[in-house]
């Protein structure tokens, strides 16, 4: 039962691994997809509370998924939630620097990248409205996002951690 | 940041420490643990650029763009290059373990932390405006990619499309972007045009 529990983990995260086009974040609604709609395995707010636990903490955003196993399987789920997410878009990588540095920069590379670059947009406004819905999501807390969302557009040299603390301290405030 | 000359042996490398495995490991676990909140390219960037001529300025922007066209988290795409030009396939392997371990136990940690305060009236407030905050962030970060494809109007279609589908449609994510990827080169040769 368990090893089927790791095995499960390991199936859904790889594939997520190697659609995450742009970057980690851009999953988001799909794990969030998987983990709480299809497969009830935690619930929403736990979710929310996952990501925002994930944003807070060091390294990438992406630790999400390490949380996810840590939630259903302990140190193991932990373990293999990560490697199944960073292991074969690395590996992946690797192989493709591999055949990039043989042929150098080509037309189709160029093509590739305007091509693959608005998948990857469209997915991480996606994430943003999951994450957004996920939550307590009230009204208040979508006018912060947007309002915030035009203050990092407008500022992009803001660090994160400043905007997510003001976030933050505009609800303590609130409550 | 052009002017940083590259790693022709004009000098100014023969007077730091060459590479070492240990090296790339202690730089990748610190990169690891002291980025918060995103921006872990810029830390990257300084490490192995900035304050130790590893990589030249060219080429860790090439492997930035490849990084970033490829799946995954850009940085572990990044850090992963980095460490297999240095050092090989091991160079990769001790480069991706020092960036992930750290934040491994750190993320774990933080939701121990969480879960014992979760009593306080405040906790409740304090991660929803996180939340808000990552989900503005990444409208910012989603509007500033767009901006881009206004004057291209098939990929715009392409992305508002895969928005739809995944966003409001919530469709399942992997067919999708499967399902998108030969529309999108057929839209992208179209935009070229």
């Amino acid at each position: 039962m368990r090893d089927n529990l790791l095995i499960m983990l390991a199936l859904t995260f790889i594939p997520y691994s190697l659609a995450a086009l742009g970057g980690g974040h851009s999953v988001l609604a799909g794990i969030q997809h998987t983990a709480v709609d299809v497969n009830g395995w935690i619930a929403s707010d736990t979710f929310a509370e996952l990501f925002a636990a994930a944003r807070i903490a060091p390294g990438p955003g992406s630790m999400l998924v390490t949380l996810i196993g840590w939630k259903m399987a302990g140190w193991s789920g932990a373990a293999i939630a990560t490697l199944a997410f960073f292991l074969p878009s690395s590996i992946l990588c690797l192989a493709a620097m591999h055949g990039i540095t043989r042929y150098g920069e080509t037309k189709w590379m160029l093509v590739l990248q305007d091509a693959l670059q608005p998948i990857g947009a469209g997915l991480v406004l996606a994430g943003a409205v999951t994450i957004l819905t996920v939550g307590e999501g009230n009204l208040l807390e979508w006018v912060l996002a947007l309002a915030i969302a035009v203050i990092a557009y407008l500022r992009p040299s803001f660090h994160p951690l400043l905007l997510l603390s003001a976030g933050s301290c505009v609800l303590l405030a609130v409550n | 940041m052009i002017a940083i000359p590259d790693s022709d042996g004009t000098g100014s490398s023969e007077s730091l420490p060459p590479p070492t495995l240990f090296g790339l490991f202690s730089i990748a676990f610190r990169t690891g643990i002291f980025s918060f909140g995103g921006g872990i390219s810029a830390w990257l960037h300084r490490e192995f650029v900035l304050v130790r001529p590893w990589i030249s300025e060219g080429e860790f922007m090439a492997r930035m763009t490849t990084a970033q066209i490829l799946p995954g988290a850009n940085v572990t795409n990044l850090t992963v290059m980095i460490g297999m030009r240095l050092f090989g396939l091991r160079g990769a392997a001790v480069a991706l373990f020092g960036l992930l371990i750290g934040p491994f136990f750190g993320v774990i940690g933080i939701l121990q932390v969480i879960d014992i305060l979760q009593g306080w009236w405040g906790m409740k407030p304090l991660l929803a405006g996180v939340t808000a905050g990552a989900g503005g962030l990444l409208i910012a970060m989603a509007c500033r990619s767009g901006q881009q494809f206004v004057t291209r109007l098939p990929l715009l279609v392409v992305m508002l499309s895969t928005f739809i589908l995944v966003g409001i449609l919530r469709l399942p994510l992997v067919p999708v972007v499967l399902g998108l990827i030969p529309i999108s080169i057929g839209a992208a040769l179209w935009a070229k045009k």
